[in-house]
């Protein structure tokens, strides 16, 4: 039930809602609860509202620790 | 990164996990408070991944498996005694109650709307008055915030023939009282709850209860590496709280979010399927929000309920045992003909376990 998805804000409508897209598909998003999110910020979706804003760089963080963390596996399988 | 890549990643962490579990004779318990963590493991098959010494238990963070089967009555009786159209999310719709579920409700022509987002009942409110309407509140510190906005709008535009029947749960009252079991070695803790509430909050599974925690996202590869953190932290006995679902989750949380719930709710003594009443773990209306109090303004007498005997979703929803373990466990309770709460959310543990397979 606490399932929440990430989607791109992509209209802010009027004070406190606008639009999110996710692979085309456009749905309301209530921003009450992330009042600084912006044009092209990926938001995490939960019941129709944003909860959060995805934090680009940490994103980035962890995508160099799994490729880090895949190259291990990598090397022991070349060796 | 590609699928290949993906994979790499997923051995080097299921080995890392094995490396570190073997630096223990003894056995390494976890508990997955989330219900989305558990049908994330399930669906990814990541049981499979683990050591023998590794057992992952679920926790109390199922909020339609820890709602009273009394809640399910109360809303029904609601319905039928003041014609009320009751509106919740659809994961609440097939759960028994003593006399049917909301789908026989509807069956018998009551009136049952499914949505997707608490605001969607501000407006079902305007098309079905003066009927009242009642939403079901059922959920987490996730969901709260959702419908503590949506109840300052209601308020501000007058809306006179919305309620809410709360049934909401906040998450650290279970989590302390499960924490004192001593077979337990951490937590793998919510993603979107702590969204809101912070990563910092649960510093007392650490301080206090000596047990490691770590906060983590929903992709199979967010999960190996939370598991990985929490088998290091209790083999090195260094226990604390690591964030590793930072993309989302801030040392903070989301304040915006905690204090429109702090403007609308206030804690409550809450009772949880399995659990009990548990002090201060439920939200009440506050203020001028307690005009949408559907159990006050929309009262009826809902007569004392009785879990089948037979049913061991208690013992489930606080680790003590897997489904199947149960008696009924796909035999007279399944996904199409559940018994128990736990087989019919999709993110209960039992359903998890019938849909993906007891290994």
């Amino acid at each position: 039930m606490c399932l929440a998805i990430p989607m791109k804000l992509v209209e802010i409508t009027r004070e406190g809602s606008g639009k999110v897209d996710a692979g085309g598909v456009r749905t309301d998003v209530v921003l009450a609860m992330v009042p600084h999110a912006q044009l092209g910020d990926y938001l995490i979706i939960h019941a129709g509202f944003g909860i959060e804003v995805l934090d680009q760089d940490e994103a980035q963080v962890r995508l160099d620790l799994f490729r880090e963390l895949a190259e291990v596996t990598q090397d022991l399988e070349d060796a | 990164m590609s699928e290949n890549q993906e994979s790499r990643t997923a051995r080097t962490l299921a080995r890392e996990i094995r490396d570190f579990s073997r630096m223990t004779t003894g056995a390494l318990r976890f508990m997955e408070v989330c219900g989305t963590h558990t049908m994330a493991i399930h669906s990814a098959g990541l049981r499979k991944l683990f050591p023998d010494n590794l057992t992952l238990v679920s926790g109390p963070g199922c909020p339609v498996c820890v709602t009273e089967k009394s809640f399910i009555d109360q809303a029904m009786l609601t319905a039928r005694q003041y014609d009320a159209c009751l509106v919740t999310f659809g994961d609440l719709v097939r759960v028994p109650g003593s006399f049917g579920s909301l789908a026989t409700l509807r069956s018998e022509g009551g009136r049952v709307r499914v949505v997707y987002s608490p605001m969607q009942a501000v407006n079902i409110a305007a098309e079905e008055a003066p009927r009242p309407v009642v939403f079901l509140g059922v959920g987490f510190e996730t969901t709260t915030p959702t419908v503590a906005v949506t109840l300052t709008k209601a308020l501000s535009e007058g809306v006179r023939n919305l309620f809410v029947l709360s049934a909401f749960k906040t998450i650290h009252p279970p989590l302390k009282l499960i924490s004192a079991q001593k077979d337990l070695d951490g937590f793998l803790l919510p993603g979107h709850v702590s969204a809101i509430l912070g990563s910092d909050c649960y510093t007392y599974l650490a301080e206090e209860f000596h047990k490691g925690g770590v906060v983590a996202g929903f992709e199979p590869l967010d999960i190996l590496l939370a598991l990985r953190d929490l088998v290091r932290m209790t083999v090195e006995h260094d226990f604390q709280i690591i964030n590793d679902y930072r993309r989302v989750v801030r040392p903070e949380g989301n304040p915006a979010a905690r204090s429109v719930v702090e403007e609308v709710f206030e804690p409550s003594d809450a009772s949880w399927r399995g659990l009990g009443v548990i002090p201060g773990s439920g939200l009440a209306f506050k203020g001028p929000y307690a005009r949408f109090d559907a159990a006050v303004h929309l009262p009826v007498e809902v007569p004392l309920t009785k879990d089948d005997p037979r049913c061991k979703c208690a013992a489930i929803l606080t680790g003590s045992i897997t489904p199947d373990r149960c008696g009924l466990f796909g035999r007279e309770c399944t996904p199409e003909d559940p018994v128990g709460p736990c087989m019919v959310s999709s993110e209960g543990t039992c359903a998890a376990y019938y849909k993906y397979g007891v290994n």
